[in-house]
């Protein structure tokens, strides 16, 4: 069987941030600091996070927050959205630097964002969508400010979210996706409400996500993709059903799409790699426990000895 | 990119402000700072919003799985009200005609039905998906948003009649869909005791299980049915057992533990599930 490149993705995270010029630089510009986010983690997943210099990320994620609002944007001047502040938090509990936060202003902040019915926007525009239910109660966890919120309220709205599967859509009615599914059990799990979960159905639908090639897809009839392994692996420990799935051959197809030359993993076979892709990937080896990797948190997305809060 | 920056900064809400977000979206539609600038230049200059949707509908093919574009497009069709209605329609039609199962594009359709109203075709806009493409998940789920939730046809009860015939039929057809197999399940929900005693529901197991002995979903659709408490025809039971001896010899002590081994056998990437399915059965299931 093929082996973790651990040595050449670390190389291919670090270049990343030295290409400030291109086309995939220019898409990224908005979101970089969810790109900074998948890359430090998946570092620190392969206990390289020493590779960089921590004082020079915080301060930069520092330029990217909004001192009026308490939110933070993708980038320094761009606005700020749950998605990024998600990510800014994730990225100061990484090098345990929270403590440089006004955490009072950021958590008021996402608790602003909270619907009348639970829900959450992203931002002051006002799409709504479960993956913002996650971003607020993720990040509100991290800050120990839960209590911010009407918790009852957006677990309500995350329940109304159920589809007849037993997974769930991005607002309700909205067709059951892996990587819904995901924000959906991770806001459960923070909020000690799994008990809404039909643990059995949802499993089952979950592991059916695993195709003849060993990868996950994230609906029915889709193709595997890399990410599953994030999305899917990762719902299904929260939900203690892992076991259901053929890890050794999920395995095997994750390390396929890795560049063996290069570094960085794909979301198929011979396909570019990215960042997230191989964070997704990392990521899901670690939850299957693969050798030499820090064990990562199913629900915060971080790696356990830092969610250890 | 700097001339952005610097009327953004300066806030200046003009008509060569508007101008060049359009030049910068062409450039990078993901950049939501944007955007939202772009609908605060728009309030303030009083813009023809139709104009503005005529601008997103030529963006929009292009940039399909774009988060932005659609949130810029409710918040304009929220503005333009009730009357937006049918052309939302159309474009979402749009858009799924080039890619079925655009998510953007089906949660935008299921907005629009619920927030402007024009539910009068959509159980017909599922079929006719479903008639090009029965596999397509996405419809068969607009399907089930549409029967428990239009307005117009009485809710889930008063539609179950004809769906599990619509739905037994698209069985038949393809009986390695997945889609069809919850979508019945579905019709159900909350009332097992009437998917135990429906006759056709144990009957279309039956028939996909003469031509195909180790049909995944029909075996799994039986299995919860024992477990429910259904009670086997013989002919079922020597279907089964028939099966069973084909795949492992021997015969097991129940019939839903025989379908539990054949299904090991012949779904293996899933065997532990199964496993412990098989586990789980109780002694009084048949």
């Amino acid at each position: 069987m093929d082996e973790l490149e651990s040595d050449k993705h670390v190389k291919y995270i670090l270049s990343i941030e030295k290409k400030k010029d291109d086309v995939e630089a220019l898409l990224m510009e908005h979101l970089r600091i969810n790109g900074a986010y998948w890359g430090l983690t998946t570092l620190d997943i392969l206990h390289k996070i020493s590779a960089v210099d921590p004082e020079e990320v915080i301060s930069w994620v520092m330029k990217c927050y909004h001192e009026d609002c308490g939110g933070f944007g993708g980038n320094i001047g761009h606005d700020p959205h749950l998605l990024y502040t998600l990510s800014a938090v994730q990225i100061l509990a990484l090098f345990d630097r929270i403590d440089v936060l006004d955490a009072e202003k950021v958590s008021i902040y996402v608790a602003g964002l909270q619907n009348e019915d639970g829900s959450f926007s992203g931002d002051m525009w006002g799409e709504i969508d479960t993956r913002f239910s996650y971003c607020a109660i993720c990040c509100l966890s991290i800050l120990h400010c839960l209590n911010k919120i009407n918790v009852e309220k957006a677990v309500n709205y995350i329940v109304s979210c159920k589809n007849l599967d037993g997974g769930f859509g991005c607002t309700p009615g909205g067709e059951s996706h892996a990587g819904q599914i995901f924000c959906c059990i991770g806001a459960l799990a923070i909020t000690g409400s799994l008990h809404h979960v039909d643990r059995d159905l949802l499993g089952w639908w979950l592991c059916e996500r695993q195709c003849k090639n060993g990868g996950l897809n994230g609906r029915p009839e889709k193709d595997a993709d890399v990410c599953y392994s994030w999305w899917v692996l990762s719902s299904l420990i929260m939900i203690d059903r892992v076991h259901w799935i053929d890890k050794d051959k999920l395995t095997r197809f994750i390390l396929n799409c890795q560049d063996k030359e290069n570094g960085g993993i794909s979301d198929k076979p011979n396909y570019a790699v990215d960042v997230f892709h191989t964070y997704f990937g990392v990521a899901g080896l670690s939850l299957m426990e693969y050798p030499g990797l820090k064990s990562i948190d199913p629900a915060y997305a971080l790696p356990v000895d830092v969610a250890d809060w | 990119m700097d001339y952005f920056r610097a009327v953004y900064i300066a806030d200046e809400r003009s008509h060569r402000s508007l101008s060049l977000t359009t030049e910068v979206i062409h450039l990078n539609a993901g950049n939501y700072t944007v955007w939202h600038f772009r609908r605060l230049v728009l309030e303030a200059l009083n813009v023809d919003l139709c104009l503005e949707r005529d601008f997103i509908d030529r963006l929009a093919v292009r940039n399909s799985k774009n988060y932005q574009i659609w949130h810029h497009r409710r918040w304009v069709a929220e503005k333009l009200g009730t009357e937006a209605s049918e052309r939302e329609l159309e474009f979402t039609k749009k858009i799924l005609d080039l890619d079925a199962k655009n998510y953007h594009a089906w949660s935008h359709r299921q907005w629009v039905l619920q927030a402007l109203g024009g539910w009068q075709n959509e159980l017909a806009y599922c079929d006719k998906l479903l008639q090009y493409d029965i596999f397509n998940n996405s419809a068969w789920n607009q399907r089930y948003f549409v029967i428990s939730r239009s307005p117009l046809l009485g809710g889930l009860r008063a539609m179950r009649e004809s769906e599990v015939g619509y739905t037994i039929l698209a069985i038949l057809a393809n009986p390695e869909n997945e889609s069809p197999w919850r979508y019945l399940r579905g019709l159900y929900q909350g009332e097992t005791e009437l998917l135990v005693s429906d006759n056709q529901i144990s009957e279309v197991c039956l028939k996909i299980l003469k031509t195909n002995q180790s049909s995944v979903f029909a075996l799994g659709l039986l299995l919860d049915l024992l477990c429910y408490g259904f009670q086997p025809s013989g002919e079922l039971r020597g279907v089964i057992e028939s099966s069973r001896n084909l795949e492992a010899g021997s015969a097991d002590s129940n019939l839903a533990t025989s379908i539990c081994s054949i299904l090991e056998a012949v779904d293996p990437m899933r065997s532990n599930y199964w496993g412990w399915r098989r586990s789980r059965i109780s002694s009084q299931v048949c």
